[in-house]
């Protein structure tokens, strides 16, 4: 590990527009935390994703990634649904009651770094789900045993990448590398276990992530090892999404993904 | 990109029972994203539950100005289409 300590984005004003979504005064809301976090985490990946569109080296890959995002989206609705009402959560929510992971929110750059993205969470929230289908919980049971198998193929479709493009040319090596290491960074904060967390591990709603830390570092090394790529050393991790405090890339996103209800908050579709 | 890469042709089962039917195709690397490929082009809309991938260029294909002799001299003879009984309606894919 790097002797630095991590960097943990500073508190800052709490996003308190008159837009905003109410989420106070939710029933269990440990609980409402939790579908926002695993909610927040598939929707703006989705909503990454599909920037894509239109995009992409090939038409095939333009299909591909767009199928990913749907599925992610997907995931969204559903959880947000269970946590509120899905539409506000989504599109009336500022950026600091957002609670994905950094990793998400991250930009594309290029075809290699978004595959690295991909792997390095795909990976991570397929073992979550395949855990989540022995949650306590009865809705994340019903709700993990169906998106468990999407995942499954969005870390098979990354992994195979990422061997492809880091096994291939000098230049898809040099750029899929180049990816696996910028997004590095940000895995440490997928393992990270705090306070609302331990509540839920507590009650068997949520797995215990340091459970699953060793396989999931052991799978990205043999998938690094197949596409002929070093495994990063660790960097200074970068913690905070799950408390709000996101990078600047978030807004952006968000800017992009509410402007049309928040424009027009009366519009249909 | 895809200018280096192989044209497959697709054949998707729709369902079980029916035989693999000819989709499409897709540029990929190799066999494996292929099926990824045509899985990701063709099955996204659930319209399948089994998928083959064949190199186009392993095809072997008639020729076109052979069209006369290879067809044509079925076009004529009656005797040879079963169209004296009838098929009930509750049989589909014959």
């Amino acid at each position: 590990m790097a002797s630095l300590p991590p960097i943990d984005l500073p508190t800052g004003a709490t996003g308190k527009g008159s837009f905003d979504a109410p989420s106070a005064g939710a029933p269990d809301p440990v609980r409402f935390d939790y579908l926002l976090r695993l909610g927040d985490d598939s929707l703006i990946l989705g909503q990454r994703l599909s920037e894509w569109c239109g995009h992409a080296p090939v038409l095939e890959v333009d299909l591909s990634l767009a199928n990913l995002s749907l599925d992610l989206v997907g995931q969204a609705t559903h959880l947000l649904e269970e946590a509120g009402d899905g539409d506000k959560l989504a599109f009336h929510r500022d950026v600091l009651d957002f609670r994905n992971c950094l990793l998400v929110e991250q930009p594309n750059g290029d075809f290699a770094r978004t595959i690295a993205r991909h792997l390095l969470f795909s990976t991570w929230q397929h073992m979550l789900f395949e855990r989540l289908t022995r949650s306590s919980d009865r809705f994340l049971v019903e709700f993990a045993s169906k998106a468990v198998k999407e995942v499954a193929y969005h870390r098979e479709l990354s992994a195979e990448w990422t061997i492809r493009l880091g096994d291939g040319t000098e230049d898809s090596a040099r750029r899929m590398a180049e990816g696996i290491d910028w997004n590095w960074r940000f895995v440490p904060e997928l393992f990270e276990v705090d306070e609302t967390l331990q509540a839920l591990i507590d009650r068997g709603i949520a797995p215990a992530p340091h459970e699953f830390e060793g396989e999931y570092r052991s799978a990205i090394a043999a998938v690094l090892a197949d596409a002929r790529l070093e495994i990063p050393a660790d960097q200074r991790a970068i913690l905070g999404g799950r408390r709000g405090h996101h990078s600047e890339h978030l807004g952006h996103l968000l800017a992009v993904m509410q402007f049309l209800p928040r424009t027009y908050p009366d519009a249909t579709w | 990109m895809s200018h280096d890469w192989p044209l497959w042709e697709v054949f998707v089962r729709t369902k079980g029972g029916l035989s693999h039917r000819h989709f499409g195709s897709v540029h990929a690397p190799d066999a494996e994203l292929a099926l990824r490929h045509a899985r990701d082009t063709y099955t996204r809309r659930m319209e399948g539950v089994s998928i083959w991938v064949v190199p186009s260029a392993k095809i072997t294909a008639s020729d076109p100005e052979q069209a006369g002799e290879l067809f044509e001299p079925a076009a004529d003879k009656i005797y040879r289409h079963p169209t004296f009984y009838d098929i009930p309606d509750e049989v589909k894919h014959i």
